[in-house]
């Protein structure tokens, strides 16, 4: 009987030490097989190169990231006012009733898988776009704004989930206090208790940031994917998760490492927006 | 403050206990007059819940009118051609590779969790080791998990594009899930339950597997629920770990196509778009199930605790 507690004590270990193998795994077979082609083609070059031609052996991924910062920064533009107002009126104003049907709806946005977004944005924001802005901007509707849109939509119940629960969890004598100093609803509301859930919201923020960063399918079927310096917001762009869906299935030797060391670049970029949500979590509950 | 003065003269007139923080809608809109400010911020704030509302029915409801019609019987052929590009191979397929991925991840989260709640002691430094992991995985988009299932599963474990490397590459990807809400579901679990079982004479095995666990048992299924949805809508990690063929695969070491890959396929080719609205349909009514199934649960939970 004591054995078999003990083996069991073990085997419980082993399984928690799974997560740490994992990561310890994705870091070294990335960088093992990123890091040789970034040194091959030049540090510089690859990450501030200008031009992508995998045909001519130039490999500079400078387009995608601009591209990947441009349509992320459009998606928190959409989404932040809407999501957070969103979780404040969910929070704050929403009546009990109406709550048990809104609170459902938005986690099913979350749920609703990436290429269904993607496949909805080719076929109603894109041909919307393209009607709206052709003539005085040009493009063909596959543009950073599109993007930029559809985005700033998939990351509303990141946001909105991330900024309730802060909001809620502001200490209920906070708004009272306001109260009782003769502020109104909405002024006790937006000047005190949003205030206070202040590093909370921040992280939810930078979760969408992460996956606005790191979203695949549905960018690549709204962005137009030109591998080339972003012309304009009503133009193409192809984003660093892209790049590599795209290319992957016929790259061969330095294309494909250079495609890993993509992945390598976009790794990198969401390490340390995990470390930037982890510091402003840790904030919260201090 | 003129509003609690109005409603206090008010249960003073009439003479009955009136509580004092009530505000009726007479009184909001005079305090609205007083402070437009106020009211163009209560307008704001519920725009923007209607327009989180509107875009999430919108979406809903254009993809059901514009793919209910074309279900049609054609696309559920055992056969998949590209005439009628039936998704049942897809769908089998994404039931084999859930099903697969959950038998690898769902022991290895659910004994991690056990490992956190019941057995590490205070200050562990591998469980603070974990805990930091685990949000990483957690946090790591799927096309990265698709290239490292690329490299390490299909190539050096020369899994080859199959449903096995599928499967190991989302059981990766949710295994974070599946770790925190088990975590949860047992932290919730009462201590009064343990020192019951220890007091009865069970060892900490029994008491965890025979008391701790069947009690947290709702929880861990919720948790195992949005595991099986982040699955069926996965796409980024699959399409260059499980392939893309689009057959009913008679190994694991086969190539599979999900019906989100399947789905993505059908929008790039931009030749069946009625069918991919279709296929669209059909993955949106498994989300929309699973949100209810793990919603279920959940509250079964909850119902518990109380």
């Amino acid at each position: 009987m004591k054995v078999k507690e003990k083996v069991m004590e073990y085997v419980f270990l082993l399984c928690a030490c799974v997560s740490i193998l994992a990561v310890a795994l994705i870091c070294i077979f990335l960088f093992a097989n990123g890091l040789p082609a970034m040194k091959e083609i030049g540090v510089f070059d690859f990450l501030l190169g200008k031009r992508w031609k995998p045909g001519n052996d130039i490999y500079g991924i400078f387009p995608m990231i601009l591209g990947s910062i441009y349509v992320t920064a459009g998606a928190i533009i959409v989404g932040v006012p809407i999501g957070l107002l969103t979780a404040v009126y969910l929070a704050k104003f929403c009546p009990a009733g109406l709550y048990k049907i809104i609170k459902p709806g938005i986690d099913l946005l979350a749920g609703i898988p990436s290429v269904v977004y993607g496949f909805f944005g080719l076929c109603v924001i894109v041909p919307a776009v393209r009607t709206l802005f052709k003539d005085t901007f040009g493009g063909n509707g596959q543009s950073i704004f599109t993007a930029s849109v559809l985005l700033g939509i998939m990351i509303l119940p990141t946001i909105i989930g991330i900024a309730e629960s802060a909001i809620r969890a502001v200490p209920e004598r906070y708004y009272q206090g306001a109260l009782a100093l003769g502020a109104t609803h909405e002024r006790a509301v937006f000047l005190t208790v949003v205030p206070a859930a202040k590093s909370g919201i921040m992280a939810g923020i930078v979760l969408g940031i992460g996956r606005a960063i790191g979203e695949t399918m549905a960018v690549i079927m709204v962005a137009g994917n030109q591998a080339r310096m972003p012309k304009g917001i009503f133009q193409g762009i192809r984003t660093l998760t892209a790049n590599i869906v795209i290319e992957m299935g016929y790259a061969t030797d330095l294309h494909r490492e250079a495609l890993i060391a993509t992945g390598v670049v976009l790794f990198v970029f969401i390490l340390i927006i995990n470390t930037l949500f982890s510091i402003l979590k840790r904030k919260e509950v201090h | 403050m003129e509003n609690v003065k109005a409603a206090m003269e008010n249960a003073g007139s009439a003479g009955k206990a009136e509580a004092i923080n009530y505000q009726s809608v007479k009184q909001k809109f005079q305090s609205y007059l007083k402070h437009p400010g106020s009211f163009a911020v209560y307008i704001l704030t519920s725009l923007a819940a209607l327009i989180t509302v509107l875009v999430l029915g919108f979406i809903i409801v254009y993809i059901l009118v514009k793919g209910v019609p074309h279900l049609t019987p054609d696309l559920f052929a055992w056969e998949y051609n590209s005439e009628n590009v039936s998704m049942l191979p897809s769908i089998i397929n994404t039931l084999l590779l859930t099903a697969l991925a959950l038998v690898i991840v769902v022991p290895i989260g659910i004994f991690s969790a056990i490992y956190m709640v019941e057995y590490a002691k205070k200050g562990n430094k591998i469980v603070s080791i974990v805990r930091v992991t685990a949000e990483t995985l957690s946090g790591i988009p799927s096309i990265v998990y698709g290239l490292f299932g690329m490299i390490f599963f299909v190539g050096v474990c020369n899994f080859g594009n199959s449903l096995l490397a599928g499967a190991l590459t989302v059981a990766i990807m949710v295994l974070p899930t599946v770790m925190r809400t088990t975590e949860e579901a047992l932290l919730s679990v009462p201590n009064s339950y343990r020192e019951g079982s220890f007091g009865l004479g069970a060892g900490k095995l029994r008491t965890v597997f025979k008391v701790v666990l069947p009690s947290a048992v709702p929880g861990i299924l919720s948790g195992i629920i949005l595991a099986t949805g982040r699955i069926v809508g996965e796409t980024a990690a699959l399409i260059y770990t499980a392939g893309t063929v689009a057959k009913v695969p008679e190994s694991v070491f086969d190539s599979t196509r999900t019906l989100a890959v399947h789905m993505y396929n059908l929008s790039k080719e931009g030749l069946n778009t009625n069918q991919a609205y279709a296929t669209a349909v059909v993955l949106l009514i498994v989300v929309i199930l699973i949100n209810m199934l793990s919603n279920f649960a959940a509250r079964k939970l909850s119902a518990k605790q109380k």
